[in-house]
């Protein structure tokens, strides 16, 4: 299978990519050379494998429902493309 | 002396030889003048240095200082720094001037490290050439019309054109490895959670794994000692005891049992290389190793499995840089999805927008079993040929990289065949699995490297053997032409 000019322009859409109208044919021709590759993987017979999501298969640890984190709200706000009043700002939103 | 070692260095501090002010002073002239032909650094923190520097002067002076104590590194420019413009080379984070330390910042800073600079890479950590780095591309001291490697190029170049006498860098499917063989010098990736990823910025979360580059095993060692341990800030990072990574380094190798897979050396791979890989495992043999042919047999599996995986863990992690909380902003959006479209379309380059949308593909409805499934059950067949071969032997060696540095240019229009550069390094990550990279040979005059590959957790056995190998040659020692000292 191979993805056409609006495939790419849905996916480039889902991950929230603006894509110059110019560029998305070449994208189309690397991501379906990229997935001619993985392709590879559909002739393996992985029927009953357990799919692998951590290499020393590990579960998330837990910890003690505890305040550890100091408040660094300057600090992290000072890296903010926008704030004001301590909060991040976008654009309205809400009519 | 800047051919000497990290250790001979920190011998020279000891003895009084030289202080760290001296010291960073060269280094710092030393990359002031010679670094505009490798594009190793991003930025250069001479001030902090310089205050560092006399810090760990007047520790040593008391006697408060450890083994780094005054010892100049530089850190690949995905690792937070507080204070300086942490980049992970791209145009979305140019402006970022990271709040916090990465934990291997920190630990490295307490014990008395010099922060020299932050190192050229490909963006985000995505690329094997350091191509796609937003400064422009950083070159192989070796030959400066061929790349570095990557994605830790800039660590790599800078420690082989002798410009720090040590580097971090981070390895998701080769980036600490592969720079390191074709830079000629000695770069290992640790087990996957030996490391913590506090810091880090994320590429892809389950194989993301910093470790240290630099001239020898030994020096390896000395700065892994400095990286390791647990972490409780990262949620994978591995809950083992600490140890000393140079403990072991002069152990004999007499009885080492080393596996060769086959599949290593099949006809894609570089007939110099190939030649320089066998010298080296002869000269294993006449220290002591025994040596046996074994079989990985879904070696050629890594690389479709690896770029499902990866492209999919980025394509998530990747999602945070949205142009709201930090990083670029595209001027004046109109609504919100145009403020998240642009400032990331604009942002991002083009091999981090291709993988964003590969990750985004494969995760999506109805191809989530074809390709994100199907490609966590050929890592798990990938791990097992590890496990396997490893209950026979106690390493694997093998080529670092199919061919010596190739020129700039030579891949960058065809990802594809920039994927294949990967085929040896990718199943150590997916499998979890260490790796050493070392100098063992030139073809062309180009470094050649040789992988050794061990079990979980036996970064000690790898930098023993490793070690034994640089008391018996001197590959190590070489110098480009051009950086001589």
């Amino acid at each position: 299978m191979s993805l056409d000019r609006s495939d790419v322009e849905q996916i480039a859409h889902l991950a929230r990519l603006q894509i110059d109208a110019a560029d998305v044919d070449s994208y189309g021709d690397s991501l379906n050379s990229i997935l001619n590759l993985v392709d590879q993987m559909q002739a393996t017979n992985t029927e009953g494998v357990e799919p692998l999501a951590h290499p020393l298969d590990a579960v998330q640890r837990l910890r003690a429902d505890e305040v550890t984190e100091p408040d660094q709200r300057e600090a992290l706000l000072s890296v903010a493309p926008a704030t004001e009043e301590g909060l991040f700002l976008v654009p309205k939103v809400i009519e | 002396m800047f051919d000497k070692t990290l250790a001979e260095l920190a011998q020279g501090l000891e003895r009084g030889d030289f202080s760290s002010t001296e010291l960073t002073q060269a280094y710092l002239q030393r990359i002031n003048t010679l670094d505009s032909r490798y594009n190793s650094f991003i930025t250069i923190t001479e001030e902090q240095a310089l205050a560092q520097a006399q810090a760990a002067d007047e520790a040593r002076a008391t006697g408060n200082g450890g083994a780094l104590c005054g010892l100049p590194i530089a850190h690949k420019d995905l690792f937070c720094t507080r204070g300086v413009r942490t980049s992970s080379a791209s145009k979305m984070l140019d402006n970022f001037v990271s709040p916090y330390d990465a934990t291997i910042v920190s630990r490295l800073k307490n014990a008395g490290t010099v922060t020299l600079g932050k190192l050229n890479m490909d963006e985000f950590a995505m690329g094997s050439s350091n191509e796609s780095s937003f400064y422009g591309p950083a070159r192989n001291p070796w030959n400066t019309d061929c790349v570095p490697g990557g994605s830790s190029g800039g660590s790599a170049a800078a420690v082989a054109a002798r410009l720090t006498p040590a580097a971090t860098g981070s390895d998701t499917g080769g980036s600490i490895r592969q720079p390191a063989a074709l830079c000629g010098i000695t770069g290992l990736k640790p087990t996957y959670g030996r490391v913590s990823r506090y810091g880090m910025i994320a590429f892809a979360s389950s194989l993301d794994q910093a470790g240290p580059m630099a001239q020898t095993a030994e020096d390896c060692g000395m700065i892994l000692n400095a990286m390791a341990g647990f972490d409780p800030m990262d949620s994978t990072s591995a809950e083992r005891d600490m140890e000393d990574y140079t403990a072991e380094l002069n152990q004999p190798l007499a009885g080492l049992k080393i596996g060769l897979p086959k599949e290593y050396f099949s006809a894609a791979l570089d007939a110099g290389v190939a030649e320089q890989v066998r010298n080296a495992v002869a000269e294993f043999e006449k220290l002591g190793a025994t040596v046996k042919e074994v079989s990985l047999p879904n070696t050629e599996l890594c690389i479709p499995a690896y770029y499902i995986l990866a492209p999919a863990e980025a394509s998530s992690n990747l999602s945070r840089f949205d142009g709201v909380r930090y990083g670029y902003r595209c001027d004046n959006p109109v609504d919100l999805e145009d403020l998240y479209k642009r400032s990331r379309g604009e942002g991002f380059g083009a091999e981090v927008k291709r993988r964003i949308m590969i990750g985004t593909y494969a995760l999506s409805a109805g191809y989530y079993d074809a390709y994100y499934n199907k490609a966590q059950q050929i890592r798990r067949m990938i791990q097992q040929d590890f496990v396997n071969v490893l209950n026979d032997v106690d390493v694997i060696m093998g080529p670092t990289t199919p061919q010596p540095a190739f020129k700039l240019g030579e891949k960058s229009s065809d990802p594809v065949s920039m994927y294949m550069e990967d085929i040896f390094t990718l199943s150590l990550n997916l499998a979890g699995l260490p790796g050493i990279s070392v100098p063992c040979g030139q073809t062309n005059g180009l470094p050649v490297g040789l992988q050794i590959i061990g079990n979980y957790f036996a970064e000690s056995k790898l930098l023993n053997v490793a070690h034994q190998f640089q008391q018996a040659t001197d590959w190590h020692k070489q110098i480009p032409a051009g950086a001589e000292v």
